[in-house]
């Protein structure tokens, strides 16, 4: 998918070349393959809106940005629970299928999945072509 | 030019914001605004940070990744558990 993932937290460099070399890599072999950011002080979590202040640490935000430098898709959790890395994949191969085709993708798309083309003619005759069923 | 050595601490850029042509020096105006820049559709926040990367250290600016798909993931910190 030709996708540069990074990884950014509260914690120093340190902080996580440590976590990289006693536990990541223990996970994977040969540690995570992405960088590790550090935003010490929460500036750039801030300006992303996944700064919370009292904690001092930045939630669970993920943002997906397209090649021209636009924020495609954002999702921010409380830090509870985890993301869901499946969900991800989809929404990039779902952007870059829109990107490489000028088709869009209904609720539930999945790759090899139909997909609508917007126009005029589309209006009133998306039942035709696509189900309730296919959300699932 | 020789290269610095890395000490214990080194300041990052942070985020990096646009300033309108012409007030580069100028005080940057308060405004009573939320600080979130980042919205769908809209270019993402520029920044440049610190970062652990392929064993060592170095910096990240995120817009030397421009014309790739970028997936920036931020988590509570390190060493938690979900």
């Amino acid at each position: 998918m030709g996708v540069e993932i990074f990884a950014i937290s509260t914690d120093s460099r340190f902080s996580h070349k440590i976590w990289q070399e006693e536990e990541l890599s223990k996970m994977v072999e040969g540690g995570v393959p992405f960088p590790m950011l550090s935003d010490a002080g929460g500036r750039v979590g801030t300006i992303y809106g996944v700064y919370d202040e009292e904690a001092g640490v930045d939630i669970r935000g993920r943002f997906l940005i397209d090649p021209d430098f636009n924020i495609r898709a954002m999702e921010v959790m409380t830090p509870e629970v985890g993301r869901n890395v499946m969900e991800l994949i989809r929404q990039i191969k779902a952007f870059q299928h829109v990107r490489a085709t000028g088709e869009v993708t209904p609720a539930g798309w999945q790759p090899g999945k139909a997909t609508l083309t917007p126009g005029p003619e589309l209006a009133g005759k998306v039942w035709k072509i696509w189900k309730p069923d296919q959300a699932f | 030019m020789a290269e610095k050595s890395e000490g214990c601490v080194k300041p990052s850029k942070g985020p990096i914001l646009s300033t309108p042509e012409g007030e580069s020096n100028a005080p940057v105006p308060v405004k009573e605004v939320s600080m979130v820049q980042a919205r769908v559709g809209k270019p993402a926040p520029d920044f440049e940070l610190s970062a652990f990367v392929n064993g060592g250290f170095g910096n990240i600016k995120l817009s030397d990744y421009k014309g790739k798909w970028i997936v920036i993931c931020f988590y509570p910190g390190d060493f938690t558990f979900v």
